[in-house]
């Protein structure tokens, strides 16, 4: 059994201050097979799998590959195994071409001193026909789809001769014939021996190019079993388990459901991102909007926020057209965006900067700033959202995650909303900082303001959701009332599709 | 070999490990920097060459005087800089300004004639940058490169580089000679362009969407700053300034010339630098900018009091800005 395991984890730990993201979570992964491993958000998928990858050094337990055992971490000790990280388009050099991407350090040279490009573009041809992959190896690689990038990754990865591939989330940003091609190449690569790790959420996905499932829950490996044993409950069950905190669990609340709406979407499309999207929002009323990564929720959000320009349809809020960002803000609508770090903050500046920002106007006294009154504001949201600092004049990026979210969230409610929009409020926040938060948006909505939540844990959707919006490809394509939702699992299959 | 750093940017939320984020602080020393190496030099100078002129009283204001132009343009510059962008034309636009409102005196339109000309070429330049560098979407460093030239270009055209006199004597009482209370008046601007510029970067809201903008500008955006309407003023402060300048160079000299702030533009982001602003953006002040000022005055005066001839002191005060920037960061790893 261990010999034909070509990558075998046991008993892994990993601590991140204080708190353990791994829990003897257990791996193996056999010669030429796709392993699907699977999980919610902060499972620990992709911390596993930086520890095989060497870029966590681990806790605890033991990673053998090849059936000897790897001690130390390191990027370069990980190569010399020949395990592979496959990354989209970031780890390549846009202005360099295909060719000299795939040989970048390595490159063939004429004589000592000078590179041979023509030999990198013949060697780069061979590997790329080896795999079927159809690029002119001569082309810059800014000029390629992230598709196309990924398949050069892939023949990078190869012609440093690794024989086992880490692929998280490799089809997030492809199109349907990007994704065809590349579960083809998977085929292909597996057919040659070559082992392959597949980290997804897309069930459908795993079912169609994996042989082996292996179900990571807070930190522990619950499950691994063959696909063709497991049933798509199975693994919803498994990836859920059943377990939920206080703030977790749903509470009924009331909201007029008479009252007139807030926020009415009426036929928006952006091209490429997402196309008649119809719905509203009733004061006091929290709606979840359910869907995968790069179905067009953010752009969805971004557009109501007006930070993009529909290609057609309108917003309005209390019935006023929104036609840009301030129209947006003017008229009570804030986003608390996806990305907290280059979206949320300046991370630079202090908490109270960073809270008086979308407020410059209510903040001015004749031509002036008044600090101190920032400063109150500050003080106020420090206690109210339980934000962790020794003051309110602390740098932003000194925080931890959950305490930049407050801050974000601390921006748009000094504005006391008639709409917030939340974009994935709870990613990379510790469990306690998730409870307050979501706290926090109920207290908002039973103020009276609406809410527009998107997220990729259905849990949280579930807990603080009354209505929910199911997106598939840019399409709204199913609406729940919380009440008629009895499981996850509802959920799980409506947004898969 | 793939960047280490990259392994981390793919999204994952249960690794957002701050350990692995590059942090971008500097040493608390870099916002003190200047006013150490001001002291030091100082200090140096007045031992060395204590006793051939340097601290007499009209040393001291010799160098405020000749400080002054390049202080005003630092402090325009710091809000350019705190808002991400540079700006490289403001020494021929200060020539500009000089030779149009010499101009405008000579035709008859008077100091107030004179001053508007200077303006208004000052503000056209900034706009034009602002322009091309918000609408048209091109590099500041570009745009105000291609301006440095372009400018000093229409500089010597104007009047096919023959230098025009100033003779207004309130002109050249208010911008140059003049002096009240016993404090030169180019002194006198350059304190007030410092007073006007703090104020506004720190205390006002129009600073705060600077800082904000230069710092993460897509935070701005989603904070609703209009980031491209920020820049587009920071370049007209940036103009304006350099008209300022210009008029402070021709009331000096009772002369306008096409030559005026060759250079500046450098001497003037080094002010900026030393005084503590971030070159990336995000964070500047004022009065550190002032005292950067200073600091390349005072070292440039006791270089010639010392005795050093033109090459040597372009050497000097080249090697003390490297490393005075230096001696305030934080080794990188």
């Amino acid at each position: 059994m261990v010999e034909s395991n070509i990558v075998d984890m046991q008993g892994i730990e990993m601590v991140f201050d204080g708190i353990k993201v791994l829990k003897k979570a257990s791996f193996s992964l056999r010669r030429g097979e796709v392993h699907a491993l699977m999980g919610g958000n902060g499972a620990g998928k992709s911390t596993l799998m930086k520890i095989l990858t060497g870029v966590y050094r681990k806790d605890a337990g033991t990673v053998s590959i090849d059936g000897r055992v790897v001690e130390t971490a390191g990027l370069v000790e990980a190569e010399r195994a020949g395990v592979a990280m496959i990354f989209q388009e970031f780890s390549l050099v846009p202005t360099l071409t295909v060719a000299q991407n795939i040989f970048l350090t390595r490159e063939p040279r004429a004589g000592r001193a000078f590179l041979n490009d023509a030999e990198a573009v013949r060697r780069a041809r061979a590997l790329l026909a080896e795999l079927g992959v159809d690029i002119d190896p001569r082309t810059p690689v800014e000029r390629l789809s992230v598709g196309l990038c990924q398949m050069v990754e892939i023949a990078k990865a190869l012609s440093k001769n690794a024989r086992i591939l880490v692929m998280d989330e490799p089809t997030a940003s492809l199109s349907d014939s990007e994704t065809g091609a590349l579960f083809k190449l998977v085929d292909r690569l597996k057919l040659s021996g070559i082992s392959i790790v597949y980290i997804s959420h897309r069930m459908a996905e795993v079912f169609a190019v994996c042989d082996r499932i292996t179900v990571l829950r807070d930190g522990e490996t619950v499950l691994t079993d063959d696909c063709a044993n497991l049933s798509m409950e199975q693994l919803v069950n498994a990836m859920l388990g059943g377990t939920t905190g206080a703030s977790m669990s749903w509470r009924s609340r009331d909201h007029a459901l008479g009252a007139k709406p807030v926020l009415e979407v009426e036929n928006l499309s952006l091209d490429g991102h997402f196309e008649q999207v119809n719905f509203s929002l009733r004061p006091g009323e929290i709606v979840g909007l359910a869907g995968l990564m790069g179905s067009g929720r953010t752009e969805i959000a971004e557009t109501i926020f007006g930070i993009r320009s529909p290609t057609t349809g309108q917003v309005r809020v209390d019935g006023k057209p929104i036609n840009n960002n301030r129209d947006a803000i003017e008229a009570g609508v804030g986003l608390v965006p996806e990305n907290r770090r280059t979206q949320g903050l300046v991370l630079d500046h202090s908490l109270r900067e960073n809270v008086m920002l979308p407020n410059l106007k209510r903040f001015t006294r004749g031509f002036l700033l008044d600090d101190a009154a920032g400063t109150d504001t500050a003080r106020d949201f420090i206690s109210r959202l339980k934000i962790k600092t020794d003051s309110p004049d602390k740098i932003a990026r000194m925080l931890s995650g959950g305490n930049q979210q407050k801050i974000v969230l601390a921006k748009w409610l000094a504005r006391q909303p008639k709409v917030l929009i939340l974009d994935e409020p709870t990613m990379g926040v510790d469990i306690g900082a998730k409870s307050d938060i979501i706290e926090i948006v109920r207290t908002l909505a039973t103020a009276g303001a609406a809410v527009l939540v998107i997220s990729s844990e259905f849990e949280e959707l579930l807990a603080m959701s009354d209505r929910l919006l199911v997106i598939q490809g840019g399409r709204l394509v199913k609406e729940f009332d919380r009440r008629d939702i009895e499981s996850e699992e509802v959920l799980h299959h409506a947004v898969q599709g | 070999m793939p960047s280490k750093v990259d392994t981390d940017t793919t999204v994952d939320a249960g690794s957002a490990r701050p350990a692995m984020v590059a942090p971008r602080y500097r040493l608390q020393l870099n916002d003190y920097v200047v006013y150490i190496v001001f002291a030091a030099v100082l200090v140096i100078f007045a031992v060395t060459i204590g006793d051939k002129g340097f601290l007499t009283v009209t040393n001291l204001f010799n160098i405020t005087r000749t400080t002054s132009m390049i202080a005003v343009m630092a402090v325009a510059m710091t809000f350019v800089i705190s808002a991400g962008e540079l700006d490289l034309s403001v020494g021929s636009t200060a020539a500009l300004a000089a030779l149009t409102s010499a101009l405008a005196m000579q035709a008859g339109y008077g100091v107030a004639g004179g001053v508007a000309a200077a303006v208004l070429s000052g503000l056209a330049v900034g706009a034009l940058n602002g322009f091309f560098v918000t609408f048209v979407n091109i590099p500041s460093f570009l745009v105000t490169l291609g301006m440095l030239q372009f400018v000093r270009g229409l500089d010597m055209r104007v009047t096919y580089t023959k230098p025009v006199a100033v003779a207004d004597s309130a002109f050249n009482g208010i911008f140059g000679l003049g002096s009240v209370a016993g404090i030169p008046s180019l002194f006198l601007w350059s304190l007030l362009a410092a007073a006007l510029g703090h104020v506004v970067l720190k205390y006002t809201p129009f600073g705060r969407a600077v800082l904000a903008t230069g710092g993460n500008r897509l935070a701005a955006r989603y904070s609703g700053i209009n980031t491209a309407r920020t820049k587009f003023i920071c370049f007209l402060i940036s103009g304006g300034a350099a008209a300022l300048a210009g008029m402070l160079y021709s009331g000096m000299m009772q002369t306008a010339r096409y030559n005026f702030g060759t250079g500046a533009e450098l001497a003037a982001i080094a002010a900026v630098i030393l005084g503590g602003t971030s070159l990336f953006g995000g964070k500047g002040t004022i009065i550190g900018t002032f005292v950067g000022a200073l600091l390349i005055g005072t070292i440039n005066n006791g270089l010639i009091i010392m005795g050093l001839d033109v090459s040597e002191q372009n050497m000097v005060a080249g090697a003390i800005i490297i490393l005075a920037v230096a001696f305030g960061r934080k080794p990188a790893n």
